[in-house]
């Protein structure tokens, strides 16, 4: 891409919210016809920087230059003026509205409003990069990828000719992804400026041209991604050397811990959620559940921890001795006492299990705060425990006294998963766990699960990365719609045929009645 | 018949109070702000048109000429100011401060109830009257002017060009707003902001802006059922409190007409109906009935919020990020 113009030249820009430096004179250039990939770690300033570019955020210091002109994007709206377009991590879409309402919304070309026009100008853009929307349907009828798709068909609408993507496949299958980065292709050939944002390294190998790095803040450097590779990336990411390899210590003396049988739930309101799912989860193992999001793993892990009402179907919890106890119908203090613990880690991540507003060793107290005798609580023993999560997992917080709600994504998962490990269990059920972060911290996490894993515990872990499931689990359950649409062995499990369970196209057969 | 007709126009002109203030609280509710002021407001644009009247009333009465123009434009004019500032100071609150919805709104309503009773008490004075009561005949007839007689009229003019030039207005109102929401670019947007301020505003809508001027656009349609109670309904006498729980009744029409304008014309005559039912039911002398009667609109609110919480289909529920304040740099 050396002689050609850059699309967009980012110079020393400075973004700071409060104390902290989001971006630390930061440069970048952004190429017409390729595709860059802009890596970093969690707090590292990827999104703060692409953010300043979509007019979210404006720069307190630093150019940026659109095509050699210098502009000043101080709303999402002069930045669609300059043709920039951004894919947020968290969908910007209105659910009660249509996929064409969606698109065309802000957008004023002073003609009438009409919705039919709109909708077939959209059709062409589907049928030019290989889409697939329908503009009647609702959102909230849409799955992930399709809400996905719809944004990006919006930025394209809009005549963007630089796509920012912020950590687009979160959320897809592989499948899912492939078809993305087809498009994505697609888009750079068609001579458009392409920015990715993610934290997977396969996918920057995969789809990008050139790679840049921010650490810290601050700029890296940036490489053509065919000069480099994986371990050269984290290297300058994390600014030190950092294997790259996921543990899979072998199971020791695996026993059956928790027995489910023909287990089926529904929700509120009565669509099944999990249909007839059995398996069993043994000590000392991870079972890892493969599935699209949404597809029963909530409802699974609910069940277990008793949070959800069971329709049919039993789960049985079997002690050291061997001997089995009924946990459907226990309620989740007994359930917590027996030793089972629940991380759950939502989309929104505060949402279940940490109080926002209420700091680190209060956190940690929502679990013990029941143990005391007297009517005072025990301050002591939390905050202790809080000072240790924070060391031992490197939280980055001021101190043990700032509200959880100001720590950023990755500093707050890691608080919750510390805790919930801390309190000794024998089944540590996990979900998304290292949603949304970056490589150092994601292997801290691992390294925590493979810990209790050496002690016995029976882990139940819900990703979302499946390659990261596929080197860490011992045993792979498939959730495809509530069924189990695949039970295999984690060690030489195919990746490709778990993303077909997951989808139900290949796994289908031996599952159905 | 006749009674029928006699009643289905009495339940009309009860609903256009309610009709105001349920349109002007939807167009309200659709940039997110939950104003629970609109009482208060209405109260408000109640007794600024009469103040407005106040002085030509007087006039009148002394036997000066008053060209009815202005007799329909100071009252009016006086009455959309005073809601506009209402509206305007909701969302320097709310919008621009960021205080919260609920607070802000039940202190508007208790203000607003204060200033009228305040001004209404202080005109009494002035009027030098017996009764606690201010008395605007003449500009009430020219308020409640209509096509056709509702005393002589026949069943098709009384039940449909029997009222005043507001009613219609409401209507009109009230159609235009349902039109502007779904079929417009405008309404578009503005459903957006209060559904996703984050996305509106990503997507280059001024979302500040939408929420000022939907407020105020509807703290003004609801003033105006305040004037239409005063000046038609009322045929101009305003008594303290006179106004009853009409501004609440218009909250909770909204929900049961599922944030539609649309749906709100036939749904504040339905309660415009279950308000003057104890008058139409043979009691005879048996008063007891006739308060239970009274009930009836409470009740049905009081049912209606128990039904319609429990729909569950997403497009009739509330805009999502309704009573919310919008921080764009939140994190």
């Amino acid at each position: 891409m050396d002689g050609t113009n850059a699309a967009v030249k980012m110079r020393n820009i400075t973004k700071t919210f409060g104390s902290v430096v989001a971006n630390d004179k930061v440069w970048l250039d952004i190429y017409k016809g390729e595709i860059l990939a802009l890596l970093g770690e969690n707090g590292s300033g990827k999104t703060t920087l692409m953010n300043m570019l979509s007019g979210i955020y404006f720069p307190d210091e630093g150019q940026i230059f659109i095509n050699d002109e210098e502009v000043k994007i101080t709303s999402p709206k002069i930045a669609f003026d300059h043709g920039i377009g951004m894919i947020h991590q968290h969908f910007k879409l209105v659910d009660v509205l249509t996929a064409a309402e969606n698109i065309v919304l802000g957008l004023n070309d002073g003609s009438k409003f009409d919705l039919k026009k709109a909708s077939e100008k959209i059709r062409s853009i589907c049928e030019m990069y290989g889409f697939e929307v329908d503009p009647a349907q609702k959102i909230y009828d849409m799955s992930v990828s399709q809400k996905q798709t719809v944004e990006i068909v919006k930025v394209l609408y809009r005549g963007a000719d630089i796509l920012i993507l912020d950590e687009p496949t979160a959320v897809l299958t592989p499948q899912e992804t492939d078809r993305l980065f087809a498009v994505l292709r697609n888009m750079r050939d068609d001579g458009k400026a392409v920015v990715i944002i993610t934290h997977k390294l396969h996918e920057v190998e995969d789809i990008s041209d050139r790679v840049a790095i921010l650490r810290k803040g601050q700029f890296v450097g940036d490489m053509k991604t065919k000069e480099t590779n994986a371990a050269e990336m984290t290297n300058m990411m994390v600014g030190h050397a950092v294997s790259l390899n996921i543990e899979r210590p072998d199971p020791v003396d695996p026993k059956p811990r928790i027995e489910v049988k023909n287990l089926t739930v529904r929700d509120v309101d009565g669509i099944v959620k999990l249909n007839d799912v059995s398996f069993t989860a043994n000590s000392g193992e991870i079972l890892g559940i493969a599935g699209i999001s949404g597809c029963g793993q909530k409802e699974l892990l609910e069940s277990i921890a008793g949070l959800q009402k069971v329709e049919s179907g039993s789960i049985a919890y079997i002690n050291d001795k061997g001997e089995p106890e009924e946990l459907v119908g226990k309620d989740p203090l007994s359930i917590q006492a027996m030793g089972v613990a629940l991380s759950f880690v939502p989309e929104d991540r505060l949402g279940m299990g940490l109080v926002g507003n209420m700091n680190l060793s209060d956190n940690m107290m929502l679990r013990s705060y029941r143990r005391g005798k007297t009517a005072f609580t025990d301050r002591r023993a939390p905050h202790k425990l809080a000072e240790n999560v924070v060391n031992e997992l490197s939280v980055s917080t001021p101190s043990v006294e700032t509200p959880v709600r100001r720590l950023s994504g990755g500093n707050v998962q890691k608080v919750l998963v510390g805790r919930e490990i801390a309190s000794a269990p024998t089944v540590l059920l996990t979900a998304y766990a290292v949603r949304g972060l970056d490589i150092n911290s994601s292997y801290t996490i691992y390294d925590l699960i493979n810990k209790e894993k050496k002690q016995g515990v029976a882990v139940i872990y819900v990703g979302e990365d499946l390659d990261v499931l596929l080197e860490l689990s011992d045993k792979i359950l498939v959730l495809c719609g509530g069924r189990v649409s695949g039970y295999i062995e984690g060690r030489g499990a195919d990746k490709r045929k778990v993303g077909m369970m997951m989808t139900k196209l290949g796994g289908a057969a031996e599952d159905e009645e | 018949m006749n009674a029928l007709i006699a009643f289905l126009s009495r339940a009309i002109v009860q609903s256009i109070p309610l009709l105001f203030g349920s349109t002007g609280e939807i167009l309200t509710e659709k940039s997110g702000n939950l104003n629970l002021g609109i009482p208060g407001i209405m109260y408000v644009g109640a007794i600024s048109g009469v103040i407005g009247a106040f002085p030509l009333q007087q006039r009148i009465t002394a036997g000066e000429a008053v060209s009815p123009f202005a007799v329909i434009m100071i009252p009016l004019l006086c009455c959309l100011f005073a809601s506009l500032l209402m509206g305007l100071l909701y969302c320097f609150l709310t919008v621009t401060l960021k205080a919260n919805q609920n607070v802000t709104g039940l202190a508007m309503t208790t203000f607003g109830l204060g200033f009228g009773n305040f001004f209404g008490g202080s005109l009494i004075k002035l009027s030098g009257s017996n009764a606690p009561a201010i008395v605007l005949t003449d500009i009430s007839l020219i308020y409640s002017r209509s096509i056709a007689d509702k005393n002589t009229a026949g069943p098709i003019g009384k039940l449909f060009f029997s009222y005043g030039f507001l009613a219609y207005l409401a209507i009109i109102i009230a159609v235009t707003a349902a039109y502007i929401l779904k079929k417009t670019r405008i309404g578009l947007n503005l459903r957006a902001v209060g559904e996703n301020p984050a996305t509106a505003d990503a997507a280059g809508i001024n979302v500040n802006r939408y929420k000022y001027v939907a407020t105020c656009v509807g703290s003004m349609t609801a003033g105006l059922g305040g004037l239409f109670y005063v000046l038609d309904y009322a045929s101009g006498v305003w008594s303290n409190g006179g106004f009853g729980d009409r501004g609440w009744l218009a909250i909770a029409l909204v929900i049961f007409s599922l944030w539609r304008p649309a749906v709100a014309i036939g749904a504040s005559i339905v309660f415009g109906g279950l308000f003057i039912l104890n008058a139409f039911i043979p009691s005879g002398t048996n008063l007891a009935i006739k308060e239970i009667y009274k009930m009836a609109p409470y009740v049905v609110t009081i049912i209606v919020l128990i039904i319609s919480s429990m729909r569950n289909k997403k497009d009739k529920q509330p805009p999502a990020s309704l009573g919310l304040a919008y921080f764009r740099e939140e994190r």
